[in-house]
């Protein structure tokens, strides 16, 4: 049986561990304290973490000017007010100064499930990767949370958005796989496609693998939790190797991870690229696993496209 | 602190007020209202109030000038120029491709604190670098110069809740209240007023000045530097264009600049102190 962790509480774990690791690094919230489980934070740092109410775009701009003072903040709320609503304050007072700011987006995409469609942010990933100098990471579970979270504050200086879920998710990795941002994971080899997933969809395709396996055909599934800047190197030995592509992810199909590869190899090696993700609509209420058939975000709709894609090669 | 010459400092905001004149002229664009309403706002500043030292422009206990309104970034270099923080000949490079003096103030020219434009946002800012010094206990003061016609951003609001929640006593907002923005008259397109009973309902100790009398702009900053437990607002009533006959009082002068003949005329009225 499959542990499940949300990966928000990856995310609690690791911000804990930096605020002992290192004294500059403070937390900011509006309003969604324990949602976020910056919470963790404020418990045990509480002189270090720091509450804006109900206003994003003034928590974002207070990040900008900790981070001129040389501190590091981590900025939190919900994907869909950290990457829509304060995507202004993110572009000027953050990335276009490359401060070095960390943004956590928490309940993001349509896992977060019955808050319905205004709480579901589907545009995450574009909104985040079209910013120049901001990087962008969606890990898989709560360890590759953890593992991002402390990367961000001591391997980085620049912007950081990380997306994390709110609801329990499947654990794939282990505690003491590599995860680096920025290098994506080969999870399974394979020789007849490659999926490439970032965040839940990774384990929508190792499911995927499985029943492609039964089939006959060999999936590789790559885990690309950074969607930006883009492991360019991964991506092209993959197509190279399989000269088919599937995308997964838990987004639109427009902007998303998938189009960063789309973009990538249509000018360097194009192959056949089948995207699975949403298409051109909001979301809605309903149980996460409902909303995932629905908006075909489930294993069986990556083995359709797989089929799909490996029928295109020429 | 020691008061500098009044005197000195006029013929100082004359000569500001030339040197942005001039170098919107040679950009031939440029935003030439709101620059020349902020010029006894910067002087009062930059020689009389800020720690700050242009030989040193990252020191890190130094006072904050953060530039809110970054359209009115021509005053700024005018002033920044003037103490030595780049050399003066850049000017003329205002909004030219491969300049350091970006059309809106764009960090890493020395002595500009950070990228600015998007209006509403350095408020935000300044609480940030405020909420720092005093976790490190450092002297550092900021300050943080807004438009009136900034304040229709609910982000400025924001922002005042936050410094007054916070108690920020060494932050100080000031307002360049001229009165018109780009569509007219302020009180016509969106009206702020009372803009003194906003900031105090909001927490703030609320001070209005004539922003264009220096020996006012520094007693009020003396006082906010002297006031505990809350941050500081200096409304300063000023004219927009101040300075130029043709230019005062003028919404369509917020966003242009002046021609040849203009600059001229412009120049001569500022040496013959008509206004």
């Amino acid at each position: 049986m499959t542990e499940m962790i949300p990966t928000r509480d990856g995310f609690g774990k690791g911000l804990l561990e930096l605020g002992g690791l290192n004294k500059d690094i403070v937390v900011l919230c509006a309003d969604l304290t324990d949602s976020t489980r910056a919470g963790w934070f404020k418990e045990k740092f509480p002189s270090r973490f720091f509450e804006f109410g109900v206003a994003e775009q003034d928590m974002f701009g207070a990040a900008a000017g900790l981070a001129l003072m040389g501190k590091i903040p981590f900025a939190c709320t919900f994907g869909v007010f950290a990457s829509g609503r304060a995507w202004d304050q993110i572009r000027v007072s953050i990335a276009s100064m490359r401060l070095n700011v960390k943004i956590i987006g928490t309940h993001g995409g349509v896992a977060v499930g019955e808050d319905g469609a205004t709480h579901q942010s589907n545009e995450e990933i574009a909104l985040m990767r079209v910013l120049p100098n901001m990087t962008m990471v969606v890990p898989a579970d709560a360890h590759e949370a953890k593992k991002a979270t402390i990367q961000a504050a001591l391997d980085i200086k620049g912007p950081v958005y990380i997306r994390l879920g709110r609801s329990p998710s499947p654990v794939i990795s282990k505690e003491s796989d590599v995860f680096k941002i920025g290098k994506a994971n080969i999870v399974r080899e394979g020789s007849d496609v490659t999926i490439i997933a970032c965040g839940l969809m990774v384990h929508e395709g190792l499911l995927a693998c499985d029943e492609l396996a039964k089939q006959g055909i060999r999936a590789a599934l790559i885990n690309l939790h950074t969607p930006k800047p883009l492991d360019k190197e991964t991506i092209l030995a993959a197509a190279r190797k399989t000269k088919a592509i599937v995308t997964a992810e838990e987004h639109l199909l427009f902007g998303g991870m998938g189009s960063a590869v789309a973009e990538f190899l249509s000018q360097n090696f194009p192959v056949p690229i089948k995207m699975v993700g949403i298409d051109d609509r909001f979301g809605e209420s309903g149980k996460p696993a409902e909303l995932f058939k629905a908006l075909k975000l489930t294993s069986a709709d990556i083995v359709k496209a797989a089929g799909e894609a490996i029928r295109m090669k020429s | 602190m020691k008061r500098p010459n009044i005197k000195d400092l006029k013929n100082k905001a004359v000569e500001i007020r030339k040197d942005i004149l001039t170098m919107l002229a040679a950009a031939g664009s440029g935003h030439t209202g709101g620059s020349l309403s902020i010029v006894e706002i910067l002087i009062a500043l930059y020689y009389y109030k800020l720690r700050h030292n242009p030989k040193d422009p990252q020191w890190p206990d130094r006072d904050r000038f953060i530039l809110s309104k970054g359209h009115a970034a021509p005053a700024l270099y005018a002033v920044l120029s003037e103490l030595g923080y780049f050399p003066k000949e850049e000017l003329l490079t205002l909004r030219k491709y491969g300049s350091r003096l970006q059309g809106h103030p764009q960090k890493g020219l020395p002595g500009i604190e950070i990228s600015s434009g998007s209006l509403g946002q350095g408020l935000s800012i300044a609480n940030g670098i405020a909420l720092a010094a005093r976790m490190d206990s450092l002297p550092t003061r900021v300050y943080c110069l807004m438009g009136d016609g900034e304040t229709n951003e609910g982000q400025v609001w924001e922002a005042a809740m936050t410094a007054a929640h916070y108690k920020l006593d060494n932050l100080c907002a000031m307002i360049d209240f001229n009165k018109l923005q780009i569509d007219g008259f302020c009180c016509d397109v969106k009206n702020m007023e009372p803009m003194n009973k906003k900031w105090e309902a909001f927490g703030w100790n609320t001070i209005e000045v004539n922003g264009h009398e220096l020996p006012e702009l520094m007693r009020a900053l003396d006082k906010a530097g002297k006031t505990k437990g809350r941050p500081t607002v200096i409304i300063c009533c000023t004219t927009k264009g101040k300075g130029v006959s043709f230019i005062e009082n003028k919404a369509e002068w917020h966003g242009i600049a002046p021609k040849k003949e203009e600059l001229e005329r412009a120049l001569k009225e500022l040496s013959e102190g008509i206004c």
